[in-house]
């Protein structure tokens, strides 16, 4: 096996990385593929709560990189997927605790062991994402269109461009199609050209996100949200199908000119 | 701008949004203010005056962008010298 190590990305906070990292490992294991989630958030560790894994955590990441525990000890199993699993963060430690080269000897250790590597980058552009996109083969960058949002975006790819990690492509999260159609929300093509980036998806806005939430069960387990299918959408396209952009009729319009927007890259 | 909006002269708020981050984009992105650029636009003209007649008023220098590049873009318009040829 040699896995392929996706950090998800962003900048700025609040913006919906954990959500995502945690649906792209639903995703990608209920096609079959071994994945392992990690929270790259020390100290504000989160993924465990968005998963529902949070009262099974014995060790973290800080154990594997100080040696308290085997690599498979701290790989949290879910019940849900077979073959999804989730490295905590730890919570009484900082960033400093872990270093981009740790992070790279555990992704080149965990490359053997799965197919794919999810790091949920924290907010910022300090140690913690520095450990996040020290591994990656791919780096998506998320945001929101939301004016902060999208500049702190521009600001991390600015970064991943200086230090050589290739051009990351974009999950716009958080699409409110009704504001968009009023021309009170920024729509997925100003996002595009400002940024100038390929996509990789689209996520609309869902209340549905915020109750799966609440349960601890990632939206993409729940085949009646919009939000769980364009994160399966996202799932597809990682593992390199071409899948078309989802066409909500009442937006008809729009969708069919970010379908040829996202065709171009 | 819709052909509403530009009839009720108001200006949608995704619009405003737009603009305002295409600008401040350039500037993270170059690291250079308004005030930077009017800086060198300044030293530009003394620069330039000083070997050939320019209007500096009619200057104008900007920072176009093009995809993830930037460009400093400066429009300069020569005098014409035809009169004093005439004198």
């Amino acid at each position: 096996m040699s896995a392929k190590i996706v950090t998800v990305t962003s900048g700025k906070g609040g913006v919906g990385k954990t959500t995502a990292i945690a649906s792209l490992g639903i995703a990608l294991a209920a096609r079959g593929q071994k994945v392992v989630c990690i929270d790259g958030d020390i100290g504000l560790r989160n993924l465990d709560v968005i998963m529902g894994l949070e009262n099974r955590i014995v060790y973290d990441i800080v154990d594997i990189v100080e040696g308290r525990c085997r690599l498979r000890q701290a790989m949290i199993r879910d019940k849900r997927l077979p073959g999804l699993f989730l490295i905590p963060a730890a919570q009484t430690r900082d960033k400093m605790a872990v270093s981009p080269s740790d992070m790279i000897r555990l992704g080149d250790e965990l490359r053997e062991e799965v197919d794919w590597v999810l790091i949920d980058s924290p907010a910022g552009i300090e140690r913690g994402f520095k450990n996040a996109i020290a591994p990656a083969d791919r780096i998506l960058v998320l945001t929101n269109p939301e004016i902060s949002a999208v500049r702190d975006a521009d600001r991390v790819i600015g970064i991943l461009e200086a230090e050589e990690k290739g051009t990351p492509s974009l999950i716009l999260n958080r699409v409110n199609y009704e504001m968009v159609k009023k021309q009170e929300m920024l729509s997925p093509e100003d996002v595009l050209d400002l940024l100038a980036i390929d996509l990789i998806g689209i996520v609309p806005e869902d209340k549905s996100v915020l109750i799966a939430a609440n349960q601890g069960a990632p939206i993409a387990l729940d085949k009646e949200s919009r939000a769980g299918q364009a994160f399966r959408n996202i799932a597809g396209r990682l593992l390199g199908e071409d899948v078309p952009y989802m066409d909500l009729e009442e937006q008809g319009g729009l969708w069919k000119r970010i379908s040829k927007l996202a065709g171009r890259g | 701008m819709s052909f509403f909006n530009r009839i009720s002269g108001k200006k949608k708020s995704a619009q405003n949004a737009k603009e305002r981050l295409q600008l401040v984009l350039t500037h993270d992105r170059t690291d250079m203010t308004p005030a930077a650029l009017e800086a060198l636009k300044d030293e530009l003209i003394e620069v330039i005056s000083r070997h050939i007649e320019i209007d500096p008023d009619a200057v104008n220098i900007d920072v176009a962008r093009e995809g993830r590049e930037q460009r400093l873009i400066a429009d300069i318009p020569l005098k014409a010298k035809t009169r004093q040829r005439g004198r």
